[in-house]
């Protein structure tokens, strides 16, 4: 049996379970239901689609680190099942991943989306393809972070309790020490090391790199200036994607490691 | 045949396993026996790979354990607590064992039907009762007709009639010269199976061989009390 | 016979009319001028000129047909008015050429009074009309355009220095280092010109007290409008569009004292409106919309009232350098306003404060706008907002409307 043969097999087995549990319906149910609003009732502009960043810059990580890591313990006995098969475990933990990033993402991408399709509603197809593609990419980031925090912590409490944790540093924690850092260090050039602070943290990354898609980073002066020159262009997205895609590498890899070292 | 030698396994700092040596030979039942935390259920798991073992080493007809997991394709396994995919009918479990296989895989599905479980497959296994969980998970470790069956509690929780049918077929199963491994708390079912048994105290075999050569040792009448002998003379 | 023929010629014609033509017996500008009668007139058929600097000395009316072309061939001046009453229509200027000892323009008025320059064209200008110690003089619907790259190396559109009584009106500028240029101006109206895409500014207005602009479209300029040290000046219907850089505005007001911002439109600007010492600065009726900063205020602008504005879709509202509030804000539409209104009279019951902790933060240290719309940033703008401890107390407009304020014209067909 080939390796990618079982890894299919254990992420549709898997896809198939998280798609019937309601939750993914759910998750997307509830972008759609936003999206929707916004386009209703914000025309669908610039302005909608901002407000419409800000909820996902702030559920996507949480809903995603939240619902991976109580997966993975609601999955053990899956877990259990399948390892006792003649399977590789890297194929296991691969289709786990699938298992959980795919139906999130198709459930943010199809919330995000349909809307906008149903109503005709955008001239901004770039902005919205660069919103789902970012918000997709956050979700194979933060799916990978809560199997690594579910590998790692044996107990459903502790889980999730280190999930929610993650989440706050990240969306919220780190910025303030970025802040305090600033201000400490005022007098000194800052635009590079504040560039890269924002490359070492996938949610001001996905900020940043959705909010130069939008003209209002134009109107930002000195700092919206370089933000551009080093993040604003072809070469830019390509810089935030790569860094995205390496926050979903390296967790994933982390993972990856504690699962074929893990004693079930 | 499968051979274990010095096997050893801690958790922190309990060693659990500690340079176990076990032999199990094809066409034998060996019951493991011992108090509880033993360290059989760990044993049991690094047999199947789920537990890493800290050294040793452990031989399936003389070649070691494949890393892909491979092995683990002649071994049927009967986990002492039936834990399903909750939202799977156990139609699907079947399909899904059944596709990480081998194709085609030799499927026997004589224990599913001799347990009359044809009716209850497209039912998601949360629905089920725990005895026809239990059964289920009978007729999954036979599935493939295993060289090798790792029974661990098999008949907790099944009714006399589904006991009795299972029992049946892992005496059919070592007529057939299979290994066989199988634990259990009901002494009068292992005195019914076994051949041999391996004793287990605190991560150490404290005994391995026949039936027999027990009972003659511990100059008991029957596999319980013989047992509880050993026990005892283990706490003194 | 060139004699005879002008005779013939000037016969056929209405009494002192010239007409100059590329093949006829007058072929320059410079000798129908001279032949030309006082209050007489000079008709420039099509046909491209070359000829030495025009220089206009008796009143006289120059107009020319559909494709007249005074060419400077890049380096002269094209024509200069020294007269009174002299009228330039329908003429086209091109390639004055750029020069660093002198402000070589394509049309410059010296010391004239009551001038009319309507209808023109200059392409490729340098500075385009420049008028020098004029009185009631009248530049009207010219179209003009330069190609300069630095402001070093460009001149200005329409250039008034120590002049009263203009009316600029109905013009197009664009490419030159700034569109329209006020210095030492008096009682003048600038009035429903475009001036956009210019190096500097769209226009450049100083020492010039009691002149109005309105109705004018300044947009994608360099820096934007400045407006500086002037008294009594009425700014009112203006859009401020586009102007985006890193120090780029919509207007500048810097020590301005008396003057009135009324139903102007400020949109998609880095900063919409700056005020450095604007005493007593009255806006009303302004829309600020989706700027970065809407309105940048210095502690030195005593005294501004801001009412009846809407802040629509701006990244900040309002911006200070001080905690202390000089200026005073009511009755203006905030969208990020998040109060209520109970008794129903159309007016938050709740003051709403514009500025936002982190705008300071951004003040202080503007790296940390890499920042913006963050989770944190949010949590710390919401806890300023219930326990204001670092903005201005007083920056308050304690009748905050709940809807957009109604224009005459919608916003979004402005």
């Amino acid at each position: 049996m080939s390796r990618f043969a079982a890894l299919g097999r254990v992420a549709r087995c898997q896809l198939r379970d998280v798609a019937r549990s309601r939750w993914v319906i759910a998750y997307a149910l509830f972008f759609a239901a936003i999206t929707d609003a916004l386009i209703r009732f914000g025309g669908g502009g610039e302005r909608a689609m901002l407000s419409l960043v800000d909820i996902v810059l702030f559920v996507v990580p949480l809903v995603t680190l939240v619902f991976g890591t109580t997966y993975l313990y609601n999955a053990r006995e899956f877990v259990e099942l399948i390892l006792a098969q003649p399977v590789r475990r890297g194929a296991v933990f691969g289709g786990l991943y699938l298992g959980l990033a795919v139906p999130l993402s198709l459930g943010f991408a199809a919330g995000v989306g349909l809307p906008f399709l149903f109503h005709g509603a955008t001239d901004a197809y770039a902005q919205l393809g660069a919103l789902v593609g970012v918000g997709v990419l956050l979700t194979l980031v933060f799916s990978a972070v809560a199997l690594l925090i579910a590998i790692r912590a044996d107990d459903r409490l502790r889980g999730v309790a280190l999930a929610i944790g993650a989440w706050l540093l990240m969306a919220v924690v780190y910025d303030g020490l970025v802040l305090l850092a600033v201000s400490l260090f005022a007098d000194y050039p800052l635009e590079r090391p504040l560039l890269a602070a924002m490359l070492a943290n996938p949610v001001d990354l996905a900020r940043v790199a959705l909010l130069l898609r939008f003209d209002t980073a134009a109107l930002l002066g000195y700092t919206g200036a370089v933000l551009r020159q080093v993040l604003g262009g072809p070469a830019g997205m390509l810089l935030a994607l790569g860094a995205l895609v390496l926050w979903a590498v390296a967790p994933l890899a982390l993972a990856a490691r504690a699962f074929a070292r893990r004693d079930f | 045949m499968i051979e274990m030698r010095g096997v050893s396994k801690s958790f922190g700092r309990v060693r659990v396993l500690d340079a176990l040596d076990l032999s199990l030979r094809p066409g034998r039942i060996t019951a493991v026996v011992g108090p509880n935390a033993a360290g059989k259920t760990t044993l049991i798991r690094i047999l199947l790979g789920l537990v890493h073992a800290d050294a040793g080493e452990i031989t399936l007809d003389g070649a070691p354990l494949a890393a892909d997991g491979s092995s683990r394709g002649r071994i049927g396994y009967m986990p002492q607590i039936a834990r399903f995919p909750e939202n799977l009918t156990a139609r699907e479990l079947l399909e899904l064992v059944t596709s990480l296989r081998e194709n085609p895989p030799v499927v026997d599905r004589s224990l599913l039907d001799a347990f009359g479980l044809e009716p209850e497959l497209a039912q998601p296994l949360r629905t089920l009762s725990g005895g026809t969980r239990q059964k289920v998970n009978a007729a999954l470790a036979l599935l493939f007709a295993p060289d090798v069956l790792v029974l661990d509690e098999p008949t907790a929780g099944l009714d006399p009639v589904s006991s009795g049918i299972l029992k049946d077929r892992i005496l059919e199963e070592r007529a057939r010269g299979r290994t066989v491994l199988i634990t259990s708390h009901i002494m009068s079912e292992l005195e019914e199976l076994a051949d041999d048994v391996a004793f287990l105290v605190d991560g150490r075999i404290r005994f391995a061989g026949p039936v027999a050569e027990l009972k003659a040792r511990t100059r008991q009448a029957n596999l319980e009390r013989a047992i509880a002998h050993l026990m005892i003379r283990e706490a003194a | 016979m060139p004699l005879l023929a002008s005779i013939v010629l000037l016969a056929q014609l209405p009494t002192g009319t010239v007409v100059v033509s590329p093949d006829g017996p007058v072929r320059t500008l410079a000798r129908a001028l001279e032949l030309a009668p006082e209050g007489g007139r000079v008709v420039v058929r099509p046909g491209v000129y070359r000829e030495a600097t025009v220089r206009v000395t008796r009143p006289v009316e120059i107009a020319g047909d559909s494709g007249a072309v005074l060419d400077g061939e890049d380096h002269r001046q094209l024509m200069t008015i020294t007269a009174d009453d002299v009228t330039i229509r329908g003429l086209a200027f091109r390639r004055v050429g750029a020069s660093f000892n002198e402000d070589r323009a394509a049309v410059k008025v010296v010391g004239a009074r009551r001038c009319r320059i309507e209808d023109n064209e200059v392409e490729d200008g340098f500075f385009g009309i420049y008028l020098a110690r004029t009185t009631g003089c009248r530049v009207v619907n010219n179209r003009l355009r330069a190609r300069g790259r630095t402001e070093v190396t460009s001149g200005n559109g329409i250039h008034l220095w120590s002049s009263d009584s203009a009316l600029i009106e109905g013009n197009t500028i664009s490419g030159f280092r700034d569109g329209i240029y006020f210095e030492f101006v008096r009682g003048s109206v600038i009035r429903g010109n475009a001036s956009g895409g210019n190096i500097r500014y769209g226009l450049h207005f100083m020492y010039s007290d009691g002149c109005h602009y309105r109705a004018n479209v300044f947009r994608g300029n360099g820096s934007g409008v400045a407006v500086m040290y002037s008294r009594d000046v009425e700014m009112t219907g203006n859009r401020f569009e586009d102007n985006r850089g890193s120090a780029a505005y919509g207007l500048l007001l810097k020590e301005m004292a008396d003057s009135r911002l009324v139903g102007n439109t400020f949109i998609r600007s880095t900063t919409g409106l700056v005020a450095e010492g604007a005493d007593r600065l009255e806006a009303r009726d302004n829309d600020f919309i989706d700027d970065g900063w809407a309105v940048r205020l210095t502690a030195s602008s005593g005294g501004a009232r801001f009412t009846g504005n809407n802040f629509i879709g701006n990244t900040f509202d309002v911006t200070t350098n001080s905690r202390q509030a000089f200026s005073t804000f009511e009755g203006n539409y905030w969208a990020s306003y998040r109060g209520y209104d109970l008794d129903r009279d159309g007016y938050g019951d709740v003051p709403h404060r514009p500025v936002r902790l982190f705008s300071l933060i951004v003040e202080h240290n503007e790296p940390s706008l890499v920042l913006l719309r963050s989770l944190f940033v949010r949590v710390l703008d919401a806890a300023e907002r219930v326990v204001p401890a670092l903005t201005p107390e007083g920056l308050a407009d304690a009748r905050p409307a709940m809807r957009p304020l109604a224009r005459q014209t919608p916003v979004a067909a402005r």
